[in-house]
């Protein structure tokens, strides 16, 4: 290195001499950060970085300005950026996170969707209705709604003694564990995609919607015919305010997004996208959990519970809890999104 | 401020909160895509390993004449398969990282596009809509379409609707994928890079010797002065009695006897930088020779 007095010695270079060590410190932390390792930094290290940071950055927009030497920016902006995301990268806890979203976030959001809530269940109550009128009248329009394989046996065709048996649940007792996790992974797969289709406008979501309306249409309106409707309702209900709240609220999540696409009012197409995808993904976050509850109530509940008058009092109370999560009122700690 | 024009088309403002552009270069097509398909054969690896691991365990289950056995086998198959799928790449991104290890591989992250904290949804909000990009279009695409008539025309016309989210990052500037676009989010590169020497410490020494007339000093701007600087940082012989030839003739400088062109060529290159930030410090940038 050359002598610091050197009358030669340019004033850029200086600015970097006097500099460099604390760049250097920078990249050390940066790199032990990197590593995973962000939990063994010292005090004094996690105090420094900021400082560190906002001296680098500061040093970046002197160097752009006064200094030619193209490595030193280079290696400044690479730096910055890499000290940045670490200064705001999110590190609060799984823990914190946790508790914030089912304190707060995630009821929340389901609020802020009440209208996308109202559309999206209405929809499916259309399909549901429309479906079960078009049952009842021409028992075939089952199998158009209905794909096979998940009527399993449960069509127009069978006696009415092999519909009331499928209720009671005393058919698959074995398999209880693996039945609940597909349903689980099944359902939630359904209600993403719910979601996801929403990005399209709309349209895919609420078609989805409509149609997992009619299955359900068919098969209250094929039970019914045969005499067996408090029964099938109290089959589908006990796991099913869960569930169908749920998808409906997929379906929501959904159409916000493509809502806010198709018209984004006064933001940009892009900002709107951005704050409806927010929202709507802390809801979809806690529609995964629900759907995981609804996994459980179908896959064990419905099977160990055969009184339909109690399948009734789990479905009102599972509709109860919900309802006062979501909509209850809240104290003051209660932020909102 | 007067911007400099080195702008490579990868690169995009990325304002911090104090207020400075980093100047962030996105990740482009083929990295993004590479990373994928090396998250994808993870997952695959994994889904395989955890099979085989299973089936044996199966038979050892089913062969001790427990059937519930198989039956917790089944469960926690099926769970990871359901959280690999929808959790692999959230999991991942949530991390200090913000990566997955296909990304990392390949010097990629998310952030947020507005230079704030990348967010909890912003990052589950841009994996769920994977659904729509990947796992869709795959399950199209293995549906067969032997039905023909109307069926096989449906079939094609679902395909080319989802091929649409498939290649949503190629038809906008920024590569965002739909999911990145409901997110808020994009894919940023972050290489590490050495600080490399600075050209000008040896230069400086060699100043007393080189004296160049202010006119000499002229002849370039800043981009000829980070074309000699990378000149000088490689030190290939050939490369260097050439730049030093073609240099001397336009400044009209008469060569030594013994003047070695690397010495030359960093006098020079100190010189020049010197009188360039002199000028930046005036508030004149020169970009290049014919910038007056």
């Amino acid at each position: 290195m050359t002598d610091i007095s050197s009358p030669y010695t340019l004033r850029s270079q200086r600015f970097r001499r006097e500099r460099e060590a604390d760049w250097a410190r920078l990249e050390r932390l940066m790199d032990k950060v990197e590593k995973g390792s962000a939990a063994k930094l010292t005090d004094d290290e996690i105090l420094a970085i900021p400082v560190l940071y906002r001296s680098t950055l500061s040093a970046l927009s002197v160097a752009r300005e006064t200094s030619l030497d193209q490595g030193l920016v280079e290696f400044l902006e690479t730096l910055a950026a890499r000290a940045y995301f670490f200064v705001y990268g999110s590190r609060a806890t799984l823990q914190d996170r946790l508790a914030r979203f089912f304190s707060n976030d995630w009821p929340a959001s389901v609020r802020s969707l009440w209208r996308e809530t109202l559309v999206s269940g209405a929809l499916m109550l259309l399909g549901a209705v429309v479906a079960a009128w078009l049952v009842s009248i021409e028992p075939d329009w089952f199998y158009a709604f209905v794909p096979a394989d998940l009527a399993g046996g449960r069509d127009p065709a069978a006696s009415t003694e092999t519909l009331r048996a499928t209720l009671d649940g005393s058919e698959d007792q074995p398999g209880l564990s693996v039945f609940a996790a597909y349903l689980f992974t099944h359902n939630a797969q359904v209600a993403i995609l719910a979601f996801a289709l929403g990005f399209s406008l709309c349209v895919p979501t609420a078609l989805l919607m409509l149609y997992n309306g009619t299955m359900l249409g068919a098969f209250f309106a094929l039970f019914a015919s045969r005499g067996l409707g408090v029964e099938i309702g109290g089959w589908l209900l006990i796991h099913g305010v869960t569930e169908l709240f749920a998808v409906t609220l997929a379906g929501a999540a959904g159409l916000k997004i493509g809502w806010a696409v198709a018209f984004p009012g006064d933001s940009s197409r892009l900002d709107a996208a951005v704050s409806a995808g927010r929202t709507a993904a802390v809801c979809m976050g806690g529609v995964v959990v629900m759907l995981f509850v609804a996994g459980l109530l179908e896959g064990f509940g419905r099977q160990l519970i055969v009184d339909t008058g109690a399948r009734y009092a789990v479905a009102a109370l599972t509709g109860l809890i919900w309802a006062a999560y979501f909509y209850g009122p809240r104290g003051r700690a209660f932020r909102g999104l | 401020m007067v911007s400099e024009s080195i702008g490579k088309s990868t690169e995009r403002v990325f304002v911090t909160p104090e207020g400075v552009d980093l100047r962030l270069n996105i990740g482009d097509a083929g990295q993004r895509a590479a990373a994928f398909l090396m998250d994808a054969a993870i997952i695959m690896a994994v889904l395989v390993g955890l099979t085989i691991v299973a089936i044996f365990m199966g038979v050892g289950a089913g062969a001790a004449g427990g059937f519930a056995g198989v039956e917790v086998l089944a469960v926690i198959w099926l769970l990871v398969f359901f959280v690999l799928r929808n959790f692999y790449f959230t999991a991942f991104e949530l991390s200090a990282a913000a990566a997955t290890p296909g990304k990392r591989m390949f010097g990629l992250r998310v952030a947020s596009r507005d230079g704030g904290r990348l967010r909890a949804e912003s990052v589950f909000a841009r994996n769920a809509l994977r659904e729509l990009e990947v796992f869709m279009p795959l399950s199209l695409l293995i549906s067969r379409a032997d039905q023909g008539g109307a069926e096989g025309w449906m079939w094609i016309l679902a395909l080319v609707w989802a091929g649409v989210f498939v290649f949503f990052p190629l038809f906008n500037k920024d590569r965002l994928r739909a999911g990145d676009l409901v997110g808020g989010t994009w894919v940023v590169r972050t290489p590490r890079r050495k600080l490399t020497r600075d050209m000008a410490d040896e230069g400086a020494e060699r100043l007393a010797q080189f004296v160049f007339e202010p006119a000499q000093l002229e002849a370039y701007g800043a981009k000829e002065l980070h074309v000699l600087e990378s000149v000088l940082r490689q030190r290939d012989r050939g490369t260097m009695r050439a730049v030093a030839a073609r240099i001397s003739t336009k400044i009209g400088w008469t060569r030594g006897f013994d003047d070695r062109d690397e010495d030359f060529l960093s006098a020079y290159y100190a010189a020049l930088r010197g009188r360039l930030e002199q000028r930046l410090l005036m508030g004149v940038r020169r970009r290049d020779k014919h910038d007056v």
